[in-house]
């Protein structure tokens, strides 16, 4: 089960580095969806031995949802708004991958310090989270072009998930269900405003929305 | 049963006004639902019912502290809404459902008991308040939008990620990842301190992004001021109570993991820089809803000061949070008839309005002096109470900067409220089509006003019981 899982959590920590260092909108958007998919598959292999429907209806959701209809949309988006590169991002894309690699080694070396429980010591489990988490906020932070900022919160919502997965055996999956559907719902909300954005300024460029301030 | 009621009706009414198809009576199933939900939230107060300990939703003593409160303010800002949307030519389709969405939802976060409950109402309440804020439809108000969006989902992704980490201590601890409050707190000492102390830290900026903790704040003046006044007075006294609800109930899981000295001493820190941050703001700033959400700002930090002292504390806590959030609600809606008048809510173009709207003026100065502690208005009486608190628990040096800061918002404030209603109004103001002041926008902010002021003098005795009775619930041991 640990093999497995190192891979897939491996490959999906791959696909963030892929996603800081690349200006394309249309490889960012993908990498994010088959990080998404790759996770999504994640609940069969942690719970292999105790298989039901709940479980696999989670799992066909998830990767629906985070690998196919988000990414559906941020790319109906980006041809709305005539847009495929990031140009000009706040932290450039050798900083940003040296961010976050040097994140992911340090979440991983910072695991052994973790108070954890024995099943999830020994594996990327916990490292693959923080590393998500970071790769998302230098994302969110880092970017000028509303879609490469939801892609970021998308790969920031992928490894809070993985948190989350942490507590599968423990906690009533009906929560999860609910959480899970507000987390797409969100996202759907969000890619709305980035279409009415394009119709209000022409353009997805966040720095442009500067009207409001002191 | 009850406490699902008070969820469901909202939530039917929203599908009811959704499926309305008359554009004009739309806006009527506000104050029937509004109504039926504050009588129920009335009854409830005064007859409390028992609690089942592993209920998910229930309205218990804590609900019953806030939730009557903030279900008045609702019936108020519904019966405004009628008047607000007869002078608005937009489709309230989607306006008016929202509105009795975020009751519906607020009911919920208010009542739920269950950490994963919790953050699903205030997810979706975050949701539900979108279409809201946008409601006029400018290039301004898409941009607070989008920043309220940004800012507020990565606080919520934040407070999901501090429930799992409470959810992991709990485990950790040898539970059985049970995170119902009831079951947190019994855990209490054997929960896992690394983790409650990490999950303490990010429910902390999570939800207190949602109540508007500086440096958490940055959506809040950009929503507040592009919004509706009816949807910042509920963002203000509605939504900032659930998140303010929800880092009690947190908190009281902290303090009975052993962590309690930790907990408090950052919110007294965090309470402290957000008044201090809103009260500098204050004096730079010249647009009179942005003024409002700095004031919202300060007046959560209070809420996280007077958290912070303990029991006696918590106790004012709740008092302020009913007297900010009738008073507030008042400064909104006479603040909304203003801007309307004036067609801006920059102290530039909005001048002489006592000459153009004099009852709204009025309101708008009486709700200030309100605001900043004047008596005999309620925050008065609550924010004294947080004083005395304070310096009984030896925290001289917090409460002495408090005072001070309180006293430079209040130059703040009145700065630009006079600016505002003294003096000529612009020609332009004088020359557009005249806004009558009519009865159901000026009796609605009137009421609050009166509710704060009878709230400060004879603060009824059930309220003082519900709000013992909460106390209690969140320091068994005191």
């Amino acid at each position: 089960m640990n093999d497995t899982l190192n891979l897939l959590i491996g490959l999906a920590m791959g696909f963030n580095l892929l996603a800081l260092g690349t200006s394309r909108l249309p490889v960012l958007i993908r990498a994010v969806a088959v990080q998404g998919v790759l996770l999504g598959l994640l609940p069969l292999v942690l719970e292999a031995h105790a298989l039901d429907w709940r479980l696999i209806l989670i799992t066909l959701a998830t990767v629906a949802g985070k690998g196919f209809l988000i990414p559906y949309m941020l790319i109906r988006a980006m041809r709305a708004a005539n847009i495929a590169r990031e140009l000009e991002p706040f932290i450039g894309y050798i900083p940003s991958l040296l961010l976050g690699a040097g994140g992911t080694i340090a979440a991983v070396a910072l695991t052994g310090y973790l108070p954890l429980l024995p099943e999830h010591a020994g594996n990327l489990h916990v490292p693959g989270a923080m590393a998500l988490i970071l790769t998302g906020f230098i994302l969110l932070i880092g970017r000028t072009k509303a879609i490469s900022q939801v892609c970021g919160y998308l790969i920031l919502e992928n490894g809070i998930y993985l948190a989350g997965l942490l507590l599968i055996r423990s906690t009533p999956i009906l929560v999860e269900f609910g959480i899970l559907l507000d987390v797409t719902v969100g996202i759907f909300v969000i890619g709305i405003i980035v279409d009415r954005i394009q119709r209000a300024f022409d353009s997805l460029d966040t720095r442009k929305l500067t009207a409001l301030h002191e | 049963m009850n406490a699902y009621l008070l969820i469901l009706i909202p939530l039917a009414g929203a599908v009811l006004a959704a499926l309305w198809p008359h554009r004009r009576t739309r806006p009527f199933f506000l104050p029937a639902v509004a109504f039926a939900h504050t009588a129920l939230c009335v009854l409830l107060l005064a007859r409390p019912v028992a609690v089942d300990p592993s209920s998910w939703l229930a309205f218990d003593p804590l609900a019953r502290a806030i939730l009557p409160g903030v279900s008045l303010l609702f019936l108020l800002c519904a019966c405004y809404a009628v008047g607000y949307l007869r002078l608005k030519e937009q489709d309230n389709r989607v306006f008016v459902p929202a509105l009795l969405l975020v009751l519906g939802l607020l009911s919920a976060g208010h009542q739920a008991r269950h950490l994963g409950i919790l953050w699903i109402a205030t997810e979706a309440v975050t949701l539900a308040c979108v279409p809201l804020i946008h409601f006029n439809g400018t290039p301004r108000s898409f941009e607070a939008t989008w920043k309220y969006l940004l800012v507020g989902g990565t606080g919520i992704a934040l407070s999901l990620l501090g429930s799992i980490c409470l959810g992991y201590a709990s485990l950790h601890g040898g539970g059985s990842g049970d995170i119902t409050f009831t079951a947190l707190l019994a855990h209490g000492p054997n929960l896992s301190r690394a983790w409650v102390l990490t999950a303490w830290v990010l429910l902390l900026v999570g939800y207190g992004t949602k109540m508007g903790l500086a440096p958490m704040h940055t959506w809040k003046p950009d929503a507040y001021g592009e919004s509706p006044g009816i949807v910042g007075a509920l963002l203000a006294g509605g939504v900032t109570s659930v998140a303010f609800m929800a880092l009690l109930r947190i908190k009281s899981v902290v303090d009975a993991a052993g962590e309690g000295v930790v907990a408090s001493r950052t919110l007294l820190a965090i309470g402290l820089f957000s008044t201090l941050v809103a009260a500098l703001f204050l004096l730079r700033t010249r647009d009179f809803k942005r003024m409002l959400a700095y004031s919202s700002i300060e007046h959560m930090g209070i809420l996280c000061i007077a958290t912070s002292l303990g029991g006696p504390g918590a106790w004012a806590a709740l008092f302020h949070v009913w007297s900010n959030g009738l008073t507030k609600g008042a400064l909104f809606l006479s603040a909304g008839n203003l801007q309307r008048a004036a067609d801006s809510s920059s102290i530039d173009d909005a001048r002489g309005m006592f000459k153009v709207m004099p009852r709204s003026s009025m309101l708008l100065v009486t709700g200030m002096f309100a605001i900043t502690a004047c008596p005999p208005f309620a925050p008065f009486f609550s924010e004294l109470l947080v004083v005395r608190t304070g310096f009984a628990a030896g925290q001289g040096w917090a409460i002495g900067l408090f005072l001070a800061c309180l006293l430079l918002a209040f130059f703040g404030l009145s700065r630009i409220v006079f600016a505002v209603v003294d003096g000529r109004p612009r020609l332009r103001t004088t020359k557009r089509a005249r806004v009558r002041e009519s009865a159901g926008l000026v009796l609605p902010p009137l009421f609050l006003l009166a509710a704060s002021f009878w709230l400060g003098l004879f603060t009824p005795d059930i309220l003082r019981d519900a709000w013992s009775a909460a106390v209690l619930q969140l320091f068994p041991t005191p």
